[in-house]
């Protein structure tokens, strides 16, 4: 007599989009051997692209700073209003601290805490866009506008592509807060799951900002 | 009790209980079609145009390219009458195209730069790329992996239309005054900050198009790593889908660098700052007002840091079809399945590290060339392992010589001139001479066009029987393949002959105005007449695209008797959404053909359970939560 393993297929019922969303495996659940579910990998991927547009970005200012004319760049810490760009790096390290929360409290199964959690992020996020904003007003007061020169350009670049992630950012915690989190009845895990996946996001555009802050008001 | 014996249903291979399980569940769904056939028909738009199933989003992108490749394709016959007949008007359509552009018939010098840097945007991101990645990629990727759709499905649909718009926007700027980008496909400023707004319009469709290119390849990596079926363990991976995984990874890290050089120029045209533009410059006798400080090469390091990857992202996928269609058609496994792995991978990973070698003359120094040059000598070394293995395994083999399997034939000595002419160019002391001549032009078409084109060709004749249920004729076919060959070749290989005797490229006469290009100057007119021959060439291969998909030979579902999953576990045409009525299951490689083990067939498809244990992956895979391991004694 043998003994072995039979599979018994899944059968799916395949004609029924109509009715029903197929059902791609792992979109909720990690595969076991990746440890991962569709979205956390996703995410990490588009991190990694990130990295080399901000990379770019960083490479061409280093290329441009160390070609330009001795003399001629600019003191930052003269001309940038290093103050209120220092407050903006604790709001923003501060509300990566909150989207944690968040996540920890949804994975504990507390909506309400989660969703106060990621407002209070989406406030700090907005305090920082504020903040910018100001501190982009105080440089066309003074005519420093981006063709005035290579420092205002990649200065307005840089910050310009880090405050539009920002925005990303805000708009995502917005939804999720909103009619995002109707998702919480039908599927928990999932909607926790793209909160952590947001959470991810957030802090790397935290960290964008960690090394801009120093390389741009700084150095 | 012995082993359970196995029964056939259509192509797939299974247990007698899981068959009868299987049918029932068939007729539960025809029952249940033929209750809904009214009610719950998705909509045409849902359907159609805004589907989220990858096998059509393949199609849409297969569709699509393939008009932008014929598209490309005719700019490039313009230029060739005007490179053939300088100063003489273009016969039947010259007065067509307007008078800004070609007044009287004769075509201007800026409308020819204007088709040159197009040609090359559309063949490269608007044809090549989307249906070597975008059509066949989606298509096939998931089927061969066992999977129900793409890991994001409507990441998937986005990114197909962010592509179209992309290439509606490349179109549009024909039409905006001074016309399309005319600064070369490589658009080096400071030319491009200065040049006419259909630059400006230009980068707007590259954002679009870098914008699609990063969902999809985020996608497939997605896809490919977590979506395999049971049992379908790395090394078991059909060699198509290693080459798309290396090809995503391209896509995703070199593409936004030249995502941030847009953005910059963007900026340089509108903002008016200076990221690409030197102090003190003066043009046409006008200095410029631009605060200055800028660096023009700095745009040639970052558009090469995507466009030499992107130089693999064309030729890879291309390799993977080849090697499907070779395996198949030779009837036994590759010849050095895990070197093409290995390979390929390496070929992407160093793929990062030569792009300067475009820069030589530029200088940058020689101590920077040098590195240059270096890796791109151990760059070739993949190459030629890829190219060997898939020659090696013809070594031996009874050759199917079908119409996929001439195309794919062609593409290793084709691929090989495009190749190893590519050498020369890799070392600076040969650039010298090389550089910007028309060398340079017939060494990456020969890669590019009868390489990558011919694997496109071959790929579809080969895939057209699973997409549409129907064969294409092979006389057409043949007729098409012998015709391309031969007219293609004489288009590509004079340039050869005119770059060594120093000819350069982008000439809006062809080099009349040289006294070193006249000895080889006649050879235009034999290159023009070999490129409208190609056009000609084309017509079998239209007609019968569209004749068999409404009227040819109906066949099976794995006509080529393949053993990868496409062809063994879903009907042709495959299921209008979702993919396998029963999941499938992976027993062995990708190449099993006549193997020695088993003698009923000359194949031995991968999800055939010869009662063999799958493997030793894990047991998640497809058969996630109801799925159960049964126990029998």
């Amino acid at each position: 007599m043998t003994t072995h393993d039979v599979h018994v297929p899944t059968l799916h019922a395949a004609h029924d989009a109509g009715h029903h969303e197929i059902e791609i495996p792992h979109t909720v659940h990690p595969r076991p051997d990746t440890g991962l579910y569709n979205g956390k990998l996703g995410i990490w991927l588009f991190l990694a692209s990130e990295v080399m547009l901000f990379g770019a970005m960083f490479s061409a200012l280093v290329l441009i700073r160390t070609s330009a004319a001795p003399g001629s760049w600019p003191k930052a810490w003269d001309i940038l209003n290093w103050p209120l760009a220092t407050v903006n790096t604790f709001v923003l390290i501060g509300s990566s601290v909150t989207v944690v929360l968040a996540w920890a409290n949804l994975r504990l199964g507390d909506l309400k805490k989660g969703k106060l959690y990621l407002f209070i992020t989406l406030l700090c996020g907005l305090a920082f866009m504020v903040i910018k904003s100001y501190e982009y007003y105080e440089k066309f007061q003074h005519g420093y506008l981006p063709s005035k020169g290579n420092f205002f350009a990649t200065y307005f670049l840089l910050t310009g592509l880090h405050g539009l992630h920002v925005l990303g950012g805000m708009v995502v915690f917005a939804y999720l807060i909103g009619p995002g989190a109707k998702m919480w009845e039908k599927a928990r895990d999932q909607y926790t799951n793209r909160v952590e996946v947001t959470g991810l996001y957030w802090h790397f555009v935290d960290l964008v900002w960690i090394f801009l802050f120093p390389v741009l008001y700084l150095l | 009790m012995p082993p359970q014996r196995q029964v056939r249903v259509g192509n797939q291979w299974m247990r007698a209980r899981d068959a009868h399980k299987a049918l029932e569940e068939a007729l539960r769904v025809m029952k249940e079609e033929e209750g809904h056939a009214s009610g719950h028909h998705q909509s045409f738009i849902s359907k159609y145009v805004f589907s989220v199933d990858h096998k059509w989003i393949g199609i849409q992108y297969g569709f699509t390219a393939l008009c932008f490749l014929l598209l490309g394709f005719s700019l490039m016959l313009l230029m060739r009458w005007q490179l053939a007949y300088p100063g003489k008007p273009i016969p039947f359509i010259g007065n067509l195209l307007g008078a800004a552009n070609a007044p009287g018939g004769i075509m201007l010098p800026e409308f020819y730069n204007q088709l040159g840097a197009m040609h090359g945007t559309i063949m490269v991101f608007l044809a090549i790329v989307p249906l070597a990645v975008g059509a066949f990629g989606n298509y096939l990727v998931p089927l061969q992996i066992g999977a129900p759709d793409m890991a994001f499905p409507k990441l998937n649909m986005l990114s197909y239309w962010m592509y179209l718009p992309g290439g509606l926007i490349m179109l549009a700027s024909f039409f905006v005054p001074g016309g399309a980008a005319n600064s070369g496909w490589t658009s080096y400023p400071p030319l491009s900050i200065i040049a006419s707004h259909g630059q400006t319009v230009w980068i707007i469709g590259m954002i679009f198009l870098i914008t699609s290119s990063l969902l999809g390849s985020v996608n497939f990596i997605v896809t490919i790593v977590q979506l395999r079926a049971k049992g379908l363990t790395w090394m078991r991976l059909p060699f198509f889908v290693w080459a798309q995984l290396v090809t995503s990874f391209l896509l995703l890290l070199a593409f936004p660098p030249l995502e941030a050089a847009a953005v910059m120029q963007l900026m340089d045209r509108v903002v008016g700052t200076s990221f690409f533009m030197p102090s003190g410059l003066v043009v046409s006798g006008q200095a410029l007002t631009y605060a200055g400080g800028g660096n023009p090469l700095m745009w040639q390091h970052l558009f090469w840091f995507l466009a030499h990857p992107e130089v693999y992202v064309l030729i890879l996928p291309g390799m993977g079809i080849i090697a499907e269609v070779i395996a198949n058609n030779t009837r036994k496994p590759l010849w050095g399945y895990k070197s093409l792995v290995f390979a390929s991978v390496f070929l992407g990973f160093m793929s990062f590290v030569v792009w300067a070698h475009h820069m030589f003359l530029t200088g940058m120094g020689t101590m920077i060339s040098a590195f240059f040059q270096t890796t791109t000598m151990i760059i070739s070394i993949p190459s030629v392992i890829i190219l060997t293995a898939l020659i090696i395994s013809l070594w031996g083999a009874s050759i199917r010589f079908t119409v996929p399997m001439l195309f794919a034939l062609a593409f290793l000595p084709m691929f090989g001139i495009g190749g190893l002419t590519g050498l020369p160019l890799g070392l600076a002391a040969a650039d010298i001479h090389l550089h910007d001549t028309y060398y340079v032009i017939g060494h990456f078409h020969y890669v590019v066009a009868p390489g990558t084109i011919f694997a496109m060709f071959a790929g579809i004749y080969y895939w057209f029987p699973k997409i549409t249920g129907r064969q294409m004729n092979e006389r057409l076919g043949k007729l098409h393949f012998w015709g391309s060959l031969i007219a293609i070749n004489g288009v590509f290989f004079p340039m050869f002959i005119q770059g060594l005797a120093g000819v350069s490229r982008r000439l809006y006469d062809g080099g009349a105005q040289y006294e070193h290009a006249k000895p080889v100057l006649h050879l235009n007119e034999f290159m023009s007449i070999a490129a409208w021959l190609l056009l000609l060439a084309q017509v079998p291969f239209i007609v019968n695209f569209f004749w068999t998909i409404f009227k040819g030979q109906r066949v099976g579902s794995n006509v080529w008797q393949a053993t990868t999953l496409e062809w063994a576990a879903t009907t042709s045409p495959p299921l209008a959404h979702g993919n396998f009525h029963v999941t499938p299951v992976v027993y062995r490689g990708p190449y099993e053909y006549s193997s020695p083990s088993y003698d009923v067939e000359d194949y031995l498809p991968q999800n055939y359970d010869t009662g063999e244990d799958p493997g030793p992956t894990h047991g998640g895979g497809m058969l996630h939560g109801e799925a159960v391991a049964q126990k029998e004694s």
